[in-house]
């Protein structure tokens, strides 16, 4: 389309002034064509993203009252502080965790899924979509309830079978392992989508010409499901990774760090440092703190994507 | 290597009956196609054969036993697949090796086996690519390989070659042929073009709406077809059909086709249809090489008629002519110095000795 709009355009050209060609001649070309297609997007980019970005920085930068450049000292300051190594730790550790039982239970149900054939598939997908639709902010508070250790359908089930009361949010092992719960519920449906789309994408006669080869079903999803999805799992983790490490609403509404700052995230703890006690730089440089961590992370995942690019 | 048999297998999908009975016995080293229309179930059964679809009713027995119930990974059949179905993530070799390493066999054996095939194939120099690096005639070669290394009891080809250009069609044709004359395994072939059909195989089976029409060599189904629809599937350009009925004129037997044009019936063909009842509806079928220029000197049985033609096709080594005999579009072969031109009057010889007679009603072959 591009390309017949230049053309009609230099059409024009040729009957036009010759003083204005050079400016014309500019307009015309593709590339400057380009550039100011995706200028708005550039323009949003850069106030929503790129300023921001390095507003941070330069936050990061100042004293706790944002009157004196400090240099890397709030860094060095942070360095010595237990909590943020207990912070980085359970970073870690929540992302990693959720992320991988994310893209497991997604693997298994896009399986199950994709084996429900037609109209009755639609039901199901949409259905399992619901925990990723429903704004994160509310469906956790509903869970916030369900947690509750007095009053709770979780606690009441359990008491029919002796178990409990469990302290849900009150202990350190069961505080994380609800946030954990309750951003795997919420992210798996997004790796359930992915996944059942790159299913759909594996063409039948590869698994028919695996059956022949004496593929059973395991090997079927080993040497053909996999590679074939590789690409796909690759961008989906990366994607989540990022996400979930920077995950704030379901622990700030759910414990908001606690125990004793034992399910703090960056985002969480950033927000405490910063805005609730008022050290903003200090909190800004707890931010920056994901930046390599995820850059790292970003290029061992996607090592080799570009290259496996299109093998199909 | 074993042979094969289809006993009344059908298939049916909720409420259609892709296959509707079919028998066929395939010997060991035979290399049969299944031709037909699409839909006539051509694909359904070597696909059942090949155990990717569950049989309804029936048996299919492979070297003598029954693997109705047998899974694919277990019949020891290989399939070579229209789109090729290779693995995009793996090389020539393991594409090739895929097979035989899940059964665990050793190294140094599937090692010479693909080496074998992919010299048998000439595809030596491709056996470290991946397959998005291959041409579609190479990538038919590798499908072919995956299929030879596995050394199964038989080979399942489904429509190979429909996705490669004409001329490399003609090439692998001769390629699988070629193949099949060096590993001998027992081969069913499924295909729409009936070319193919005829160059490839040992016995075709004629297939139309889930039923066998004819099984018999490329011979047979070219000069004794049984039906209206293999005699009119087998050949190009399709034999033609013209309205007939029979006549007794001063004792002969002759054959009417319009009020002007009737021919005497070759001793022969006379004795043969000289039982039919005289009102039946009837169709002459005659193929179009059967149809040519008139000459000085006809042949016994061969007649000569008049007529203007529509359009002419020079095909170079021949002229194709397409004429009208009272609404009925006939197509016939000329030589291609014969004078023939659009919308020029031509008189043309009909060679009796090689006609067909066919019941309209039933569309067999009398």
């Amino acid at each position: 389309m591009a390309d017949v709009v230049v053309e009609q355009g230099r059409l024009a050209r040729t009957a036009s002034p010759r003083k204005r060609a050079s400016l014309r001649n500019a307009m015309g070309r593709k590339s400057t064509v380009a550039f100011f297609l995706t200028l708005p997007l550039i323009l949003l980019i850069a106030l929503l993203v790129l300023y921001p970005a390095f507003y941070s920085v330069y936050l990061a930068t100042l004293n706790k009252a944002m009157t004196k450049f400090v240099g890397l000292s709030n860094f060095t300051f942070l360095f010595k502080r237990e909590t943020f190594w207990m912070v980085v730790r359970q970073s870690c550790i929540f992302a990693i965790t959720a992320v991988v039982f994310k893209a497991l239970i997604g693997f298994i149900v896009a399986h199950f899924v994709h084996n429900i054939p037609g109209k009755k598939q639609r039901k199901w997908r949409g259905m399992l979509l619901v925990p990723w639709v429903i704004p994160p902010a509310m469906s956790t508070l509903a869970w916030l309830w369900l947690f509750d250790p007095s009053y709770s359908a979780f606690n009441y089930t359990l008491s029919f079978f002796g178990v409990g009361p469990i302290p849900w949010l009150g202990d350190t092992f069961w505080a994380r392992f609800s946030v954990i719960l309750v951003n795997v519920w919420y992210g798996a449906p997004f790796f359930l989508i992915m996944y059942l789309a790159a299913l759909k994408s594996v063409p039948d006669q590869l698994y028919e010409a695996a059956a022949i080869d004496g593929a059973n079903w395991w090997q079927k999803i080993w040497h053909i499901t996999l590679p074939m999805m590789r690409n796909i799992i690759a961008i989906t983790t990366l994607f989540s990774l990022i996400v979930t490490f920077a995950n704030f609403d379901i622990v700030r509404i759910l414990t908001s760090g606690g125990p004793l700052d034992r399910t703090h995230l960056f985002a969480t703890w950033a927000f405490q440092v910063g805005i609730q006690s008022s050290d903003i730089p200090l909190g800004a440089c707890v931010s920056l703190f994901m930046v390599p961590i995820l850059a790292v992370a970003a290029v061992f995942i996607l090592r080799d994507v570009n290259k496996r690019g299109n093998e199909a | 290597m074993a042979d094969v048999a289809l006993r009344k297998v059908v298939k049916r999908y909720d409420d259609v009956e892709a296959v509707r009975g079919i028998d066929l016995d395939i010997s060991d080293h035979e290399f049969i196609v299944l031709v037909g229309p699409s839909g006539c179930g051509k694909s359904t059964t070597l696909r059942m054969i090949a155990g990717l679809e569950d049989i309804t009713d029936g048996d299919i027995m492979i070297g003598g036993d029954v693997v109705n119930d047998v899974p694919p990974k277990d019949r020891d059949i290989a399939m070579v697949f229209q789109n090729y179905a290779l693995y995009p993530h793996m090389t020539v070799a393991e594409n090739m090796s895929f097979g035989l390493r899940l059964k665990h066999y050793p190294k140094a054996e599937i090692k010479a086996r693909v080496t074998e095939a992919a010299r048998l194939l000439d595809i030596t120099d491709l056996i470290d690519r991946k397959p998005k690096q291959l041409s579609g005639g190479q990538r038919q070669r590798v499908a072919m390989g995956r299929a030879i290394v596995r050394n199964p009891k038989v080979f399942l080809f489904d429509e190979p070659l429909s996705n490669l250009d004409a001329k490399l069609r003609v090439q692998m044709r001769i390629e699988i042929k070629k193949v099949h004359q060096k590993v001998r395994t027992t081969t069913v072939y499924v295909t729409h073009d009936q070319v193919e059909a005829m160059t490839l195989a040992d016995r075709v089976v004629v297939m139309n709406k889930g039923r066998i029409e004819q099984i018999g060599t490329p011979n047979e189904l070219y000069h004794k077809p049984a039906t209206r629809f293999v005699a009119g599937f087998i050949g190009s350009p399709a034999m033609n059909f013209i309205p007939c009925r029979l006549e007794d004129f001063g004792g002969a037997l002759q054959i009417r086709l319009t009020d002007r044009i009737a021919f005497a019936l070759p001793p022969a063909r006379a004795a043969r249809y000289n039982a039919l009842p005289r009102s039946e509806k009837l169709l002459l079928g005659i193929r179009p090489e059967h149809l040519t220029e008139s000459h000085a000197h006809l042949g016994p049985g061969v007649e000569s008629f008049d007529t203007v033609l529509d359009v002419t096709e020079p095909m170079g080594m021949e002229t194709l002519v397409y004429f009208g005999l009272e609404g009925t579009p006939v197509c016939g072969r000329v030589d291609p110095n014969a004078g023939a031109a659009d919308g020029a009057p031509m008189r043309l010889a009909m060679d009796l000795n090689n006609m067909h007679l066919l019941n309209e009603a039933t569309g067999a072959v009398l």
